[in-house]
Formats: structure tokens, C-alpha cells, sequence
């Protein structure tokens, strides 16, 4: 599977990473140079495998729906590059 | 006292319980030497105030009398921990300015027994690579050189500030994470002793995501012993990781008994590589001769589906990493793109992601974002996840026919110099984990035991697999290997 440049240009958005339009086809070149190697996947014949996808064969534990945690917002935010009067600020989202 | 640093683990125990030395005093020896080797680029952040208060505080409870193991032990921890109030960067610009609010359970469980925490220790960003030269703070050196030459290696990566860190005596040992081979080929390119327990063994909580299902931490040491006493103490059963084991944690140092008579050993001829370097070859058949020598049986094995572990690898990890990674976005913590008039909140994520994550991370989400995205999740990802399936089969029918541990080397190669792989296709630097990164995928025990030097004087380790939640006797076989390859060179001191 090759990539072309839109589908760079694609890809760059849905992992919201911002690609300059004169770097996309050189980044279609490494992607397609990635996925060509995980082509040798294709010999294996999985007819019938089930997926993994735990390592340890165990059901995830579960507990009450009830809060054990928090209280802390001053902590939470004290990270955050513009915080507001108890809230994560960002630009404006909906006009 | 002099060079303190060069202690292990378990003499800096016997020796502070008998009183003969104070953790204060090893502590500062180990400050000495970091801050003569800042040309080895290991230490990303310096906590020696934390230092001296622990060390101060270790020492007194030594006095008492009950103090664990790790009591007084100054430690080097890896980037990727949270530590409560100090930088923890994962060696990335977009976590610039991050100060967790909160510990990792790994390093507050080591806190807890009175380790001494020296500082973080530079990586690969993310954990992504295999020469520490994705790290925004700038490659790691390693303290090893060629015979006669004074070009620059890597120590390997992803943790090659640990391994630097250890094998030049900047800390008595140090944490590593392992989610490809990350604590294993550093591990052996610097001649140290590095653990990747089985998946569950160690709470990944507070430990920054990279592959969630393949990630482990483990310790990094100058000797099968001390991999023993320090493992356990990261070991825990943890209600903050939903995956974390609840299967008891053993003694690992009391296995250490050097008696491996009649333990199956298993050799897979799928891992003798085309055109891999004579030198790999005959230390692995070195290796399985002591073991021979030693008692065991030695016997050839067939994990058949070995030659596809690296491309599922690298389609579920840069899957996972994509996942995780979405995290970082410019709101909550870290870096964010200053912007444009008129740019709305897209632009951010997407400014902030371009400016903070490097250019293999990058890479890596795009891949990741690519193979999970509609259309391709079949053919990439859930292909990938069934191929998975296969590899952990392979060892399954192995260990079902009393094999005990498969001896393999760790790395295809000695250690390379730092820039040599840079113009290299990134698949050739992906070639590095082809030992390792099956039992990530598996989900088993490994480690790395240095074994031997290449032609070059620089050092060259063989990596033993252990069955699910048996480190314990994956470590005797290692600690029998250890002593029968008498491994014992150290890097000349340079810096």
C-alpha cells in the first residue's frame, strides 16, 4: 500500500499534527516505506485466530461506580499552560 | 572512602547494615561523579537536594535495624516516571514545564524502602528508539569506546541514560521501561544486567504511556544480584493499574542459587539471523555451552512465526502510542503553540502537537492514526493483533515441552556510533529489537547479561526468556550464565 500525498495530508490531521504542504511528500514516502514492511503480514494465514489482546489471560477487575478520588482542582490544573478561575482555558471552540 | 559509585547494590546493603559506610557518604560519591560526567549527557534533571534528605533519612533507619533492601541505595530513575514535584519530560518538548503533582507507584514504592532518588535520566522521547537520539534533551553518550578510537557511541535506547548511567558508575543502579527491547539492547550495548518482568509485574501507573499492552518497567544493574533485590522492589500488586498481577511476589535474590542441573534451555533457530556478525554467533554458542557446562540441557527449539514479530510490533505499538499520545494537545499540561489571530482551537492541537513532539513521534502517531483509522483497522491492526496471538502460541508450545528458558542474544550487533544510523531507513533502526521485542509482544520475563566484548572491546550480552511470572528462575539461570561468563570489563574513564 503506497501513501499519496493527500492521504499524508490525511493522516497529519487525524493524528492533529500540523505538516507543511512542501514536507507532505516526503512524509507519503516514509509512511509507505513503514507500511510496506508490515505488508510481510500478510503471509501469515490467521484463519481462525482470535485476536490478542490482553497478554495475561484475566478478566479486568471491576468495582463500584462510586467516587474514590479528587477534591484536588488546584492540582489538576496547576499544569495547564492557561488556567482560569478554576477551568483549563483554550481558544474559543463554537461562534 | 573512594568511588562509592562503583558499588552494587547488594554490597552497599551488607556493607551500610554492618555500618562500615553511610548512605550519605555513597550518596555523595555518586553526586561527584555525575557531575563529572555531564559530557555523557545522562542525567536530564540533577535532584541532589532530594538526594541528601533521603540519604539522611535512610541512614537513620538503617540504625534501626529493619531497614529493606533498597534502604539508602541512590538510584537514577528514567524520565518516563512521574516523581511528585521534579521535571518528568519523557525527554519531550511537549511535556516541557511538567512537574507531576503526583509519584508513579514504582518510585514511590522504592521511596517507601528508603531508596535515594539522584535524578532523571535522559531516554529516548517517548521511549521511541534505540540510541537515545530522539531525545529532546540530546543523545545520551555512551561511556564505552572502541579500542583505539574516541568516536562517540550510543548506549543504546530507549533507556540510555539509565544504561550510562550504570555503567559509568553515575548511581548504583537505575529504572528502566521496556516496551520493544528498550531496557534489554541498552542493557547489553553498555555491559550491564537489564529485566523486562512479565507484563502485570510492575504497576505502569505514573509511568508516561507509550504501547499500554506491551510497556513493563524493570530495573537496570550492575549484576544479576542486584536485578534480584531490586525487581522485587518494584513489584506490587496495584489498584491504580487495572492490569497489574495479583500473583505473589517471591524472594528473587534467595533463587539465585547458581544451580541450573537439569533445566531445559532452549535455543531457537529462528533468531540466527542472515548475515548476522560471527561474534553474535559464537557468544551465543559460548552461552549455551556454560549452561551445558553448568548442568542443564540444551535443546534446539522453533518459534515459528519469530520473523513476523517485528512488523506486528510496529503496527500495534505506534497503534497504541497514537491512543495515548492524543493526550497531549496544548490544554492540560505542557507545551502550548502560541497562535495566529484568527486561529481556533484545531490549529492549536495541531501547532502544539508539530512544535512538541519530534519527528520519529511523529512519525509513529501518523502510522499509528493510519492503521486504526476506518477502512484499514482490519487489515492492519486486528491482523496484527491475531499474528500476536501466533508469536505468544509459539512460546506456549515451547514451555509446554519443558523448556524453562530460551537463551537468545539480546542485540543483533555491538553497540554504533551516535549519527551513524541518522540518514539509515528508520526500518533499519527498528532491525535493533529483533531479539527483544517478541517477548514484549508475548508478554514474558527477559533479561540482558553481559556475556562477552566484541572485536572492538565493547560489550555484548545474551538475553535469556523466562516462562509467565517465573523470573525467579529465569534470574538463577542468568545468575549462572553471569558467573560462568565472568563478564568483568568496565568502561575507561574518558570524560
Amino acid at each position: 500500500m503506497s501513501i499519496d500525498k493527500d492521504t499524508a495530508r490525511r493522516v497529519a490531521h487525524l493524528a492533529r499534527i500540523e505538516v507543511a504542504e512542501q514536507d507532505l511528500e516526503a512524509l507519503a514516502g516514509e509512511l509507505s516505506d513503514i507500511l510496506g514492511f508490515m505488508e510481510q503480514l500478510n503471509e501469515v494465514d490467521v484463519d481462525g485466530v482470535e485476536p490478542m489482546t490482553s497478554v495475561t489471560p484475566m478478566d479486568l477487575k471491576k468495582r463500584q461506580d462510586i467516587v474514590t478520588d479528587g477534591g484536588y482542582a488546584e492540582k489538576i490544573l496547576s499544569n495547564a499552560p492557561d488556567a482560569r478561575e478554576g477551568f483549563f482555558a483554550v481558544p474559543k471552540v463554537v461562534e | 572512602m573512594t568511588e562509592l559509585s562503583k558499588l552494587t547494590i547488594a554490597d552497599a546493603r551488607d556493607s551500610l547494615r554492618k555500618g562500615d559506610v553511610t548512605s550519605a557518604e555513597i550518596t555523595e560519591d555518586c553526586i561527584k561523579a555525575i557531575d563529572a560526567a555531564d559530557a555523557l549527557n545522562a542525567y536530564a534533571t540533577k535532584t541532589f537536594d532530594i538526594a541528601h534528605d533521603r540519604a539522611k533519612a535512610a541512614d537513620v533507619r538503617i540504625k534501626t535495624g529493619d531497614a529493606p533492601d533498597m534502604c539508602g541505595i541512590p538510584l537514577g530513575i528514567k524520565d518516563l516516571f512521574c516523581t511528585k514535584g521534579v521535571a518528568s519530560q519523557a525527554a519531550s518538548n511537549i511535556l516541557k514545564g511538567f512537574r507531576p503533582e503526583y509519584e508513579s507507584t514504582i518510585t514511590q514504592g522504592l521511596w517507601d524502602q528508603g531508596a535515594v532518588m539522584l535524578g532523571k535520566l535522559n531516554m529516548d522521547e517517548f521511549a521511541m528508539g534505540s540510541s537515545n537520539e530522539t531525545s529532546a534533551y540530546g543523545p545520551v553518550v555512551s561511556p564505552w569506546r572502541q579500542q583505539g578510537s574516541n568516536m562517540d557511541l550510543t548506549p543504546g535506547g530507549s533507556s540510555g541514560g539509565s544504561a550510562a548511567a550504570v555503567s559509568g558508575d553515575l548511581c548504583l543502579a537505575a529504572t528502566g521501561t521496556d516496551t520493544g527491547g528498550s531496557i534489554r539492547q541498552p542493557a547489553a550495548f553498555t555491559g550491564i544486567v537489564g529485566v523486562k518482568p512479565t507484563y502485570g509485574r510492575c504497576s505502569r501507573w505514573g509511568v508516561i504511556a507509550f504501547a499500554s499492552s506491551l510497556d513493563q518497567a524493570g530495573p537496570m544493574t550492575k549484576t544479576v544480584r542486584d536485578s534480584a533485590i531490586m525487581l522485587e522492589a518494584m513489584c506490587s500488586h496495584d489498584e491504580k493499574d487495572s492490569t497489574s498481577s495479583s500473583v505473589p511476589v517471591p524472594n528473587f535474590e534467595a533463587a539465585l542459587t547458581g544451580d541450573v542441573r537439569g533445566k531445559m534451555i532452549g535455543i531457537p533457530k529462528e533468531y540466527r539471523l542472515e548475515g548476522m556478525p560471527d561474534e553474535i554467533e559464537t557468544l551465543w554458542r559460548d552461552g549455551a555451552e556454560m549452561l551445558r557446562d553448568a548442568g542443564a540441557e540444551i535443546v534446539d527449539v522453533s518459534l515459528p512465526h519469530t520473523k513476523y514479530a517485528l512488523p506486528a510490533y510496529y503496527v500495534i505499538a505506534p497503534a497504541e502510542a497514537s491512543s495515548n499520545l492524543a493526550r497531549y494537545d496544548g490544554v492540560r499540561y505542557g507545551h502550548r503553540a502560541k497562535l495566529e489571530k484568527g486561529d481556533g482551537i484545531t490549529q492549536m492541537y495541531e501547532r502544539t502537537r508539530a512544535q512538541g513532539f519530534g519527528h520519529e513521534v511523529q512519525r509513529r502517531v501518523m502510522i499509528g492514526a493510519y492503521v486504526l483509522s476506518a477502512g484499514f483497522y482490519d487489515a492492519y491492526y486486528r491482523r496484527a493483533q491475531r499474528v500476536r496471538t501466533l508469536i505468544k502460541q509459539d512460546f506456549e508450545t515451547v514451555f509446554a515441552a519443558g523448556v524453562d528458558s530460551i537463551l537468545t542474544p539480546a542485540t543483533p550487533s555491538a553497540a554504533f556510533g551516535l549519527g551513524e544510523m541518522v540518514d539509515m531507513d528508520p526500518i533499519k533502526m527498528y532491525l535493533n529489537d529483533v531479539f527483544t521485542v517478541t517477548v514484549n509482544l508475548a508478554g514474558l520475563p527477559g533479561v540482558a547479561v553481559p556475556a562477552g566484548l566484541s572485536k572492538d572491546g565493547l560489550p555484548l550480552g545474551l538475553q535469556l526468556i523466562g516462562r509467565p511470572w517465573e523470573e525467579a528462575d529465569m534470574l538463577n539461570s542468568a545468575y549462572a550464565l553471569e558467573r560462568a561468563a565472568g563478564f568483568v570489563s568496565k568502561p575507561a574513564k574518558w570524560w
